[in-house]
């Protein structure tokens, strides 16, 4: 068997993985290393290529260009059945004409393994679906059947797990029993996981490693936290999470800062948070980080600011989310904790908008880009993006 | 998660809800009459009278009439006349069969998954033959397959024939015939079914460590079935019944129970022999429908 399901499997790792249909580029350049073992989420908009990379991976489609790799193995020449890489694909993809337990049974039979009952009734268990073997899948629920696709490949022990937007048919609460539930599988078998998915709030919970995909690239990769905290790119400020992007001027360093001229004002941002300090650049601040004041006495020394009114207030329980129009029009959002401190602000109110400059960042802007806001309630709903 | 793994204590759904009284329900019967009264008209009772005319007295003829005696041995009689008719029947179209599958089973694969936007355009072209009339393609067949033609002068000249082979008058022209006529009648079914084949399963397939040939095995042909099992049906059943083919194509050491029964009706004017011969075809055929369903899985067509 060449599949060498014993030996350690070792990284996965794309080298200028590139896939053109026609002039169409779906997947460009792309090069990454997943280190074994680890759960990597690819995070991205619907038609950015992540499905298309994972099917590189699988062997469904052939790279134009580039490599992958397993350990040291290029295994980009082998055919789908013979890598040791196992999908959960979008559209599940379960044999209609099998029972559950053929289904689950499937991949253990082609490779001729014996006597599957208890590894499929331990992994029926696990995906909590006891007692549904001898139903088809048409009889079963969105919910049911996605789960069937992850015992289908969980239970041939891969040395990656490729799974597509797997849990994309289920309703929020069982998401969010799922992606626990994944995540502790994952560990628990040590697989290594790679996860598609256009849902950043899954993508941060779940995974030690984000990378955040735009038109068939690579925008930023990291931990959730340092992608969340210090974006590379506008897009990814914008996709992960909200962002104010303020449109500006950096005009070098002086000191540790780097100095940016916006809308006639000056603000600072400490170099380590400055993707560049020469040119147009965005300065951003979190809404979360944006704090509203009424008089500019009010802000805290060492804090940066901007005037403005209130334009709109939204009552959203743990917070009330404003929009601010500042003088030059355009509009800042900033969530206010709603920790009992301080009364809400009326519509209409002259106040201050202020941030500590350790919580901002600078990032490269296309010179004619204006300010970005992500508007109030703006943040895609889970699952409208398909 | 308890809420979900509840397993249901039995598979049947919410009861039905009780069915609408008056029209509505006479609706479906109406619907029937039509057909049904037209299979009356035009099959049931010429069946009976058929089955009637088996049993009459053998020694009758159309001029001085036939009488019903009850004459259950015109069977045995017809039977033991005619079995090798039978028998060659049976075989003919059970290789032609064969030939059609290795064809048609690839030609309709091809044309379900594989030929894009050339789809529409190859079933036209499986279809077409049928826009003229059996006997004449069969006689084109003829023509293609004489003594002069090119292909036994080709089959002739690269020594699979010899110098005075023939293709014509012979078993090869007829089991040829029926592969190439009933061909449409297998590969359309089929190619339903193969259509409806959704190719992310083969991807599955593959992905699950399911070599193609394995695939093929596991997936397409099991999810194949009802095509394949109707096409085959309306292959054998009247492929077994003909007999332009061996008429046509073949000598009177070629022909089947159809030439037979054929020749009873309206040469040798043998009535009650002819009728016995339609049953027992009839049964014949009914009995390996039966056989073959039972062990093909009748689920997938009934
Ligand atoms: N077989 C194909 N032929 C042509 N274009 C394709 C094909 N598969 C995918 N694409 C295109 O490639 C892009 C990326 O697709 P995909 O990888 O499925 O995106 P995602 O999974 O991120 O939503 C899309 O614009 C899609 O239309
Ligand atoms: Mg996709």
């Amino acid at each position: 068997m060449t599949m060498g399901h014993e030996t350690p499997a070792g990284d996965l790792r794309l080298a200028n993985l590139t896939k053109r249909f026609g002039v169409f580029t779906a997947v460009d350049d792309l090069s990454l290393t997943i280190p074994q073992g680890s759960f990597f989420a690819l995070l991205g908009a619907s038609g950015c290529g992540k499905t298309t990379t994972l099917r590189m991976i699988a062997g469904l489609e052939e790279p134009t260009s580039g490599q992958v790799l397993l350990g040291d193995r290029d295994i980009a020449g082998l055919r789908p059945y013979k890598r040791p890489v196992n999908t959960v694909f979008q559209s599940y993809a379960l044999f209609p004409h099998l029972d559950i337990h053929e289904n689950v049974a499937f991949g253990l039979r082609r490779r001729g393994i014996r006597n599957v009952g208890d590894q499929v009734e331990r992994m029926l268990a696990l995906v909590q679906l006891e007692g549904y073997g001898r139903r088809r899948p048409a009889q079963l629920s969105g919910g049911q059947q996605q789960r069937v696709a992850l015992a289908r490949a969980l239970i041939n022990h891969p040395q990656v797990l490729l799974l597509d937007e797997p849990l994309g048919a289920l309703d929020l609460k069982l998401r969010r029993q799922m992606q626990i539930e994944l995540k502790r599988i994952q560990t628990e078998v040590g697989i290594t996981f790679v996860h598609v998915t256009h849902d950043q709030e899954e993508a941060m919970t779940m995974a030690d490693t984000v990378a955040v995909m735009n038109a068939g690239r690579i925008e930023q990769l990291g931990r959730p936290a340092d992608l969340y905290e210090y974006p590379a790119t506008a897009f990814v400020a914008n996709f992960l999470g909200q962002s104010n992007l303020l449109a500006g001027e950096a005009a070098g360093r002086s000191g540790d800062d780097a100095l940016v001229t916006a809308h006639g004002l000056r603000f600072s941002v400490p170099a380590g948070r400055a993707r560049v300090d020469r040119g147009p650049v965005f300065l951003g601040v979190r809404p979360e980080k944006l704090h509203l004041v009424e008089r500019p006495e009010q802000v805290p020394a060492g804090h940066q600011h901007v005037g403005g009114v209130v334009t709109d207030a939204s009552y959203v329980g743990v917070s009330t989310q404003y929009l601010v129009r500042t003088a030059w029009g355009s509009e800042l959002s900033a969530f206010s904790a709603n920790s009992g401190v301080g009364g809400q602000l009326p519509l209409g109110a002259a106040v201050v908008a202020h941030w500590d400059p350790r919580h901002a960042f600078l990032l490269p802007r296309e010179s004619g880009e204006d300010d970005q806001t992500t508007p109030l309630l703006d943040q895609p709903p889970v699952g409208v993006l398909s | 998660m308890s809420a979900l793994a509840h397993v249901p204590t039995s598979s049947g759904q919410a009861a039905a809800p009780p069915p609408r009284r008056g029209r509505h329900t006479a609706l479906p019967y109406l619907l029937l009459l039509p057909g049904a009264a037209w299979l009356l008209v035009f099959f049931a009772l010429p069946l009976l009278q058929l089955a009637a005319a088996s049993l009459y007295d053998p020694g009758g003829s159309l001029s001085t009439g036939y009488a019903m005696t009850w004459a259950v041995g015109n069977y045995p009689e017809a039977l033991q006349a005619y079995w090798p008719q039978f028998v060659r029947s049976f075989l003919y179209s059970a290789i032609a069969l064969v030939l059609a599958l290795l064809m048609g089973y690839p030609l309709a694969y091809a044309i379900a998954q594989k030929a894009g936007r050339w789809k529409n355009l190859l079933l036209v072209a499986v279809v077409a033959p049928m826009f003229t009339s059996f006997l004449v393609r069969t006689l084109a067949w003829k023509t293609i397959l004489s003594d002069n033609g090119w292909v036994v002068g080709l089959l002739r000249d690269v020594h699979l024939l010899g110098p005075d082979g023939r293709l014509l008058a012979t078993p090869v022209a007829v089991v040829l015939g029926l592969t190439y006529n009933f061909l449409p009648f297998l590969v359309l079914p089929l190619y339903a079914s193969l259509e409806r084949l959704d190719p992310r399963l083969l991807e599955a397939a593959s992905d699950l460590y399911a070599s193609p040939l394995r695939a093929f095995q596991k997936v397409t042909l099991p999810l194949s079935m009802p095509g394949l099992i109707a096409g085959t049906l309306l292959f054998f059943i009247p492929a077994t019944g003909d007999y332009i083919n061996a008429e046509l194509l073949g000598t009177p050491n070629q022909y089947m129970i159809g030439n037979v029964i054929d020749s009873a009706f309206l040469v040798r004017l043998d009535y009650p022999q002819g009728a016995a011969l339609s049953f027992l075809l009839m049964a014949a055929i009914l009995a390996i429908v039966f056989v073959y369903l039972r062990k093909a899985g009748t689920e997938e067509v009934l």
